[in-house]
């Protein structure tokens, strides 16, 4: 499986803390702010990116250059020392820092010089534009909806993929591979609990639990990552309706 | 990393929603509909072997606002013994740490959704009675719902009534609310510790439905709630009851945007054939001013069976023609059968008279 990024794409590593990660993305340490970075690149970049491309209407190589702005931008120090929770949620800090930099950059009215003085990260673009054509378009009205649903995507893709460590580490690959079949691949729903159980050679109540245990890893991965995504418990409630489908009450 | 399709995100948000039933008493069935704090889940209760249905929360937060919200409502309804009030059965904690409750299975449909089968006026007034019985039990017991409106209401397949969704229910002096934290696992309700006050909804938080919440509500006036906020809000329920079929004919209207909210619409709005008496009781239960209102739920159920008996309504004074009219009406068999006497005994003198 490929990366898409050597800045924690494919196997991120979250503090362990409560909100250590915006925490430790403030730290004087390097290497905890690296990784606290990792983690919120891997999850942000994609969502900004399509963003880009879409809201902005910018061309591929526009928007490779923005998205290493705007990231390289986040790696300084300050920038996130500007985010207060208590005025927003910080997908929509992100989100408007970024429409910011795209209006500072016509406004400039200059292209950006790629590989200038940006500091470059290896972020898979070909990807990127390869999901890019697999989605519908969306209308410009709906972009906020649409960078929210990216974002989603990209939360839920590092959770399924530490689960699939997670099952590796612990001899629990058939559980990861339920979810698989049931969860994330088209049609597998339609299969009955005999026929799996039959195909993994397991018994028809071994699926149930196997699965149970699977969603509920899955459930934890998502939440863990997104308490981690967030600044405060109201944010994180918040973003936890929204993510799992609910209505902010 | 693997990239995820649209319905594939789809299903893991509703996987990563489903609740972890594994070491409980319960069986998962499906998924019978989602709310503001969770969903509800039709289960087997494998003890017992039948099938309830199962409130969760959406958040594993067992010592959260959702969970204590969900609590209180589940120790509200087990108050309210009431043949049209849902019973509770279980609380508790499932083991991913969502707060649950299990109450009866209801197999009906929702009042917007059987409101084409009513097939005569009578019909939806008798049903109206029937939510006025509940809620006016609920009030005897200190419990104002503060959410009423058809999504809420449950019609039966024999035509049972029940008045569901209790999660924004407030109760008048603390009486059977608590701040106790459910068992880590699930423990009938009797288990739990003895209640104690919680005045959990803040004042100036607004809770309801818009066009069914009484304007005392939408501003937030929590502490000055009381019957009458029920009372308006079963006044918007009897508004929909009457034109739902002009709202349903203009293919513009959902149950919650058939009320009428704080503003009340002027006598000319309500449609014509209307009879003018139930008007002026959904008028006078939606009065802006709770001072207008009906004082109680019952003063509303007792002209509503007032009109069904061919009686005069309190909210509808009426002139000495109408009222004669009536009584005339009211009595017709009577008055018929006196007509039809004096006439053959007229006859019957004319005719020996020859």
């Amino acid at each position: 499986m490929p990366d898409d990024t050597n800045m924690g794409g494919a196997s991120p590593r979250f503090p362990q803390t409560r909100w250590s990660l915006l925490v430790a993305a403030r730290s004087d340490r390097p290497g905890e702010r690296h990784r606290a970075l990792d983690a919120l690149i891997a999850a942000y970049w994609k969502p900004v990116y399509k963003y880009i491309r879409l809201r902005w209407n910018k061309s591929n190589d526009d928007a490779k250059d923005l998205t290493q702005e705007f990231f390289t931008r986040v790696l300084e120090k300050d920038f996130l020392a500007s985010y207060d929770p208590a005025r927003a949620r910080l997908r929509t800090f992100l989100r408007t820092c970024v429409d910011g930099l795209v209006i500072n950059q016509e406004k400039a009215s200059h292209r950006l010089k790629r590989g200038g003085d940006i500091q470059m990260l290896a972020l898979d673009y070909e990807t990127a534009e390869g999901e890019l054509a697999q989605i519908e378009i969306p209308a410009p009205e709906t972009m906020d909806d649409f960078f929210a649903r990216e974002w989603a995507r990209s939360l839920f893709s590092l959770a399924v993929e530490r689960l699939r460590q997670e099952c590796e580490a612990r001899g629990k690959q058939t559980h990861f591979l339920l979810l698989e079949l049931y969860d994330i691949e088209e049609g597998g729903k339609q299969l009955t609990y005999e026929q799996v159980a039959r195909q993994f050679h397991i018994k028809a109540t071994d699926v149930t639990n196997y699965l149970a245990w699977a969603r509920r890893e899955f459930r934890r991965i998502v939440l863990d990552q997104l308490r981690q995504m967030t600044a405060s418990e109201d944010e994180f409630r918040r973003e936890a309706r929204a993510l799992l489908g609910v209505d902010v009450p | 990393m693997r990239w995820l399709s649209d319905n594939a995100l789809d299903r893991l948000r509703a996987a990563a929603d489903v609740p972890d039933l594994a070491g409980t008493r319960y069986r998962l069935v499906d998924k019978l509909g989602q709310g503001g704090m969770g969903g509800v889940y039709r289960v087997e209760d494998t003890a017992l072997q039948r099938q309830v249905a199962l409130k969760v929360i959406n958040l594993a937060d067992p010592d959260g606002e959702l969970a204590a919200r969900l609590l209180r409502e589940a120790r509200v309804i087990a108050q309210l013994e009431h043949p049209g009030i849902v019973p509770v059965h279980d609380v508790g904690t499932l083991p991913d740490r969502r707060v649950f409750y299990t109450m009866k299975l209801v197999q009906g449909k929702r009042l917007d959704q059987h409101i084409a089968q009513f097939v005569s006026l009578p019909d939806r007034l008798r049903a109206f009675q029937r939510v006025c019985e509940a809620v006016a039990f609920a009030h005897a017991h200190s419990v104002l719902h503060r959410d009423l409106k058809p999504e809420n209401i449950m019609v039966g397949p024999f035509g049972e009534v029940l008045v569901m969704d209790w999660g924004l229910s407030k109760v008048l002096n603390g009486a059977c609310e608590t701040n106790e934290k459910p068992a880590k696992r699930p423990i009938p309700v009797s288990a739990g510790p003895p209640p104690t006050p919680l005045p959990v909804t803040a004042h100036g938080v607004v809770l309801g439905t818009p066009g069914y919440m009484a304007p005392e509500q939408a501003r937030g006036e929590v502490a000055a709630l009381d019957e009458r906020a029920d009372v308006f809000a079963l006044g918007a329920l009897l508004k929909f009851l009457l034109t739902a079929e002009e709202s349903a004919g203009s293919g513009q209207t959902t149950a919650a945007d058939s009320g009428v909210g704080a503003a009340l619409p002027a006598p000319g709005a309500w449609p014509q054939r209307l009879p003018r008496a139930l008007v002026a009781i959904a008028q006078k239960a939606m009065a802006e001013n709770p001072a207008n209102r009906y004082s109680g739920v019952n003063q509303l159920a007792l002209d509503i069976a007032h009109y069904l008996d061919g009686l005069p309504v309190a909210a509808y004074p009426e002139g000495p023609l109408t009222r004669a009219w009536r009584w005339v009406c009211r009595n017709r068999v009577w008055i018929v059968l006196i007509l039809a006497y004096v006439v053959v005994r007229a006859l019957i003198f004319f005719w020996r008279g020859r």
